[in-house]
């Protein structure tokens, strides 16, 4: 309990890679808050490939986390513009009233 | 040993309810607050745990730019306030929200029941190639590695950054009327012949402009 292992850490990641994942079923109020819970997918991600890098003691993992950061920050921007763009169009980004593509 | 642990402990507690509060506020713009204390208190996990430079990238790339990108979006949009809606404004009796929980659980599970199976393969220690030098700085180890062996990676990444950012300008990007705008083009090409004009003025009449 006292000293602090992998476990732990993998643990974190574990709770808050299921936070988002709830995050992305259950929001229906507007589509920014997905976006919120994908980030908070991928820092947990982040956050066991740095666990297992310091534990093996290997740094690939470090190096990995670097470039999901930028996929991570590129896909923000573009799913953040999309978003302005869809709101521009139609008023409204609320997940409720997003229809458009249901056919 | 045991501050180690104690400030662990604060720390992912902190992550957790950050991350809950961030799927459940009511206002956007917490939301947006609460995933920025989230990146805060994981990069300080990052940097307890030895991996400065990330730690610290965290912070700048995530705080500095992503969730005020996110900040921005919410409030150009006008959509913080959602008229104190929890999930939906109104239950139509859709099964999503026990299927979803359901879901989720079950995926938390199979990440417990991994975690707690989990052993080294006993052979994986010995086909490692980038053992974490004690020696040189955290920074300095990930350069190393990241300029020479990881450089097509690294340069792709960049790649992607770039495309990203001409994606989001060509999708924003919209013509509005009425904007005067500078062509270098028509003032460069405009000619003598159009600029200038010669008339006669009649004696006590004067010259009308912009005939």
């Amino acid at each position: 309990m006292l000293s602090i292992g992998l476990g732990h850490y993998l643990t974190l990641a574990a709770i808050i890679f299921t936070i988002g994942v709830v995050g992305i079923f259950l929001n229906r109020k507007n589509v920014i808050v997905i976006l919120m819970s994908i980030e908070l997918i991928l820092l947990a991600v982040n956050i066991n490939l740095v666990a297992f890098s310091i534990f093996i003691n290997d740094l690939s993992g470090q190096i990995f986390t670097l470039f999901i950061l930028t996929v991570a920050a590129a896909e923000a921007a573009i799913g953040l513009a999309i978003i302005v763009v869809y709101f521009r169009n139609s008023d409204t980004i609320r997940v409720e009233e997003i229809k458009n593509l249901k056919g | 040993m045991i501050a180690h642990s104690v400030f662990f402990y604060i720390f992912s507690l902190i992550a957790i309810v950050s991350a809950v509060m961030v799927t459940v506020s009511k206002n956007t713009v917490h939301s947006v607050f609460f995933l920025i204390l989230d990146f805060i208190s994981i990069s300080c996990l990052f940097i307890m745990i030895g991996a400065e430079f990330l730690g610290m990238i965290m912070l700048i790339v995530y705080v500095g730019a992503v969730a005020v990108l996110f900040l921005f979006v919410v409030m150009m949009l006008n959509v913080a306030e959602q008229k104190g809606q929890w999930f939906s404004s109104r239950w139509d009796g859709g099964t999503h929200i026990p299927v979803g929980l359901l879901v989720s659980l079950i995926i938390f599970f199979e990440l417990i029941i991994v975690i707690g199976g989990w052993k080294y393969k006993p052979d994986l220690l010995n086909s490692l190639s980038l053992n974490i030098s004690t020696e040189v700085t955290n920074t300095r180890s990930i350069g190393n590695v990241l300029y020479t062996d990881y450089i097509l990676l690294f340069q792709i990444s960049g790649m992607i950054l770039l495309v990203a950012m001409i994606g989001a300008i060509v999708l924003t990007y919209r013509e509005r009327a009425g904007v005067k705008r500078q062509s270098y083009v028509k003032q460069i090409s405009r000619e003598r012949a159009e600029g200038v004009d010669l008339v006669e003025a009649e004696k006590n009449k004067g010259v009308k402009i912009d005939a």
